[in-house]
């Protein structure tokens, strides 16, 4: 997708082209706006008192703009009957996420070296059977491992939560690092062998040096999966353990006392706002996995 | 001593033999057991009368016909319906307009991409949140646009049972339209060159070109994203979750709500398993065809 490409059909320099280049502008900034939106919206109303927000409307700046709404999604706005804010649930989120990608990245990179440079036999069909796992609705797993998960005593633990989401990234991280060293020349693993390396000498010595880019993409698609999660966040933890994403569903859904739409807001931001870094940081990184992604969807 | 340096070459050799299969194995146990294991489960119970409590009597297909007469799986069937068709179709045409529009040499087209794939980032129950609160009937759009000057004006979808499931449509399609212009931009720029120019040379415009040549060419990607779309629709849960919790009442039940709602508000694990092998038909019947062709063509 580079840039420089030659492409397209509107030539420049004729009166007619400058009149369609300032519409194509004009279509292209109006999209710009309709998607930057509802992130514009979110900000500004986190950042207005609350009887701002009942005088203004959505698009109305703030006039004395305050960080409380922010503050008080973070340590004291209440989840349940829990008033400690976003902020234990954040922290839970981030004791998921972690081991759960590394575990399921080092398995994925191992596995895709190992099926794609070490071909033995029944190497495609143990690929393809994995791979599976990626398409199917969660909602086929979910009863079974509630069960499964209440019998090893992980209930509504962090810990079972990192079970199930290393367990279920497999195909996902199996399948990035096998499309990567696919595309890796075979004659320098022939060569390697010949000299005597041996299956992890070769994946040390020659193989993770020339995959961090695949170690970079396969870790964005984790993370950002695994912290956005819902599904399994909901249906195997409860209270205490949540996730942050649960945590913020509860936040908004409850309706005790006065609606603070400045505090949803700001707890939103909050839980977006890991993704959100990554995104802007390594965006080129995430659109690659969104690509190998769209053969899994 | 020279035996013993070929006896550890062969040693080092055999250890190589397994090793592969040895570091694949645990990977291989855990999809064995959570995926096909689990599945298996999940469609033996389909066909109990399973409760609270699994049971292990096997009864035939009497979940199947309970749940092919309940009304609610048929609002959830037809919400996947209206929202599925109308998310997809939504999804396409905004993805090959901006593509396009994207495609014709624009100097900041990396900062444009990096707006339009952005709401791919954060998670659906952050962006049901923001937009549950811009569709908010009495302090949202409506409240924005009175303020305006349109007294009467009336916006209350989120809370209309009958419209409810196109705020769904409306939050998901602007959180993947982007993800969608990016596979046809990928796919325009993998459209030679010299094909626009013939075009051009023999008199075609910017539309015929566009419609008669360019995107014909690009069906390939209209099936990926379609298939990529359909998966996202039917698994969709923590958009609709997030926005209307499946509500006003049902109104807004997809089947994957229906059977989170009987799996673990009802306790109803026949039906919900029912509910889930009928989520797994509809995706592998979508996915399993193309993905089929994808490797076939990926052998050659």
């Amino acid at each position: 997708m580079s840039a420089r490409q030659v492409h397209g059909i509107v030539q420049p320099k004729s009166a007619a082209s400058t009149i369609l280049r300032v519409v194509l502008f004009a279509i292209l900034g109006v999209f710009a706006l309709y998607y930057l939106m509802p992130l514009m919206v979110m900000v500004m109303t986190a950042l207005k008192p609350l009887a701002e927000i009942r005088t203004g409307t959505l698009l109305s700046l703030p006039h004395s703009p305050t960080l409380e709404p922010m503050l008080r999604a973070w340590d004291s706005a209440c989840v349940g009957v829990r008033c400690e804010g976003l902020k234990p649930y954040v922290w839970n989120s981030i004791a998921m996420v972690v081991p759960s990608v590394l575990i399921s990245t080092i398995l994925g990179a191992v596995n895709g070296y190992a099926l794609t440079k070490w071909r033995f036999r029944g190497a495609e069909l143990i690929f393809g059977l994995m791979l599976f796992g990626a398409f199917i609705p969660f909602q086929v797993v979910l009863l079974p491992m509630a069960r499964t998960l209440g019998l090893l005593g992980l209930a509504g633990t962090t810990t079972g939560l990192v079970l199930v989401h290393t367990v279920y990234g497999l195909a996902f991280t199996t399948l990035f690092f096998r499309n990567f060293f696919i595309s890796v020349s075979d004659g320098i693993v022939q060569a390697a062998k010949v000299d005597g390396a041996g299956f992890f000498g070769i994946f040390f010595r020659i193989m993770l040096p020339m995959a961090p880019p695949a170690f970079v993409v396969t870790v964005i698609w984790q993370f950002t999966q695994i912290w956005n999660d819902f599904l399994f966040g909901i249906a195997f933890t409860a209270g205490d353990s949540n996730p942050a994403t649960v945590a913020l569903n509860n936040l908004v859904a409850s309706s005790t006392g006065v609606k603070e739409y400045n505090v949803d807001m700001a707890a939103a931001i909050i839980a977006a706002v890991p993704t959100l870094i990554v995104y802007v940081l390594a965006g080129k990184y995430f659109v690659r996995g969104l690509a190998a992604g769209a053969l899994k969807g | 001593m020279a035996t013993s340096a070929t006896d550890i070459l062969v040693r080092i050799k055999r250890v190589d033999l397994w090793m592969p299969k040895l570091v694949v194995a645990p990977s291989f146990a855990a999809s064995l057991f959570f995926v096909y294991g689990f599945i298996a489960w999940t469609i033996y119970i389909s066909f109990t009368r399973s409760g609270i409590l699994p049971r292990y009597e096997f009864v035939g297909l009497v979940q199947y016909v309970r749940l092919w007469d309940t009304p609610r799986w048929y609002v959830a069937l037809e919400n996947l319906l209206i929202f599925g068709g109308l998310f997809i179709v939504g999804c396409l045409i905004i993805g090959i307009i901006l593509a396009i529009l994207l495609d014709q040499r624009i100097r900041i087209e990396g900062a444009i991409r990096t707006i339009y794939l952005y709401p791919m980032a954060p998670s659906f129950i952050v962006t049901g949140t923001a937009w549950k609160w811009i569709l908010n009937p009495g302090l949202g759009i409506e409240k924005l646009v009175r303020d305006l000057g349109f007294e009467t004006f009336q916006f209350d979808w989120l809370v209309d049972r009958d419209m409810a499931i196109f705020t769904v449509v409306i939050a998901g399609v602007w959180q993947s339209s982007g993800y969608v212009m990016a596979l046809f931009l990928a796919g325009l720029r993998s459209i030679d060159d010299e094909i626009m120019k013939a075009a051009a040379i023999d008199g075609a415009g910017p539309w015929r070109t566009y419609v008669g040549i360019v995107i014909p060419m690009l069906r390939p990607v209209f099936l990926s994203a379609i298939i990529v779309l359909s998966h996202l629709a039917i698994k969709s849960f923590d958009l609709v979750m997030a926005l209307t919790a499946g509500g006003p009442g049902i109104a807004t039940d997809l089947p994957a709500t229906f059977m989170y709602a009987y799996a673990f508000q009802r306790s109803e694990l026949g039906l919900a398993a029912a509910s889930a092998v009928m989520m797994l038909a509809t995706i592998m019947a979508v996915v399993v065809p193309y993905l089929y062709s994808e490797l076939r063509a990926g052998r050659k």
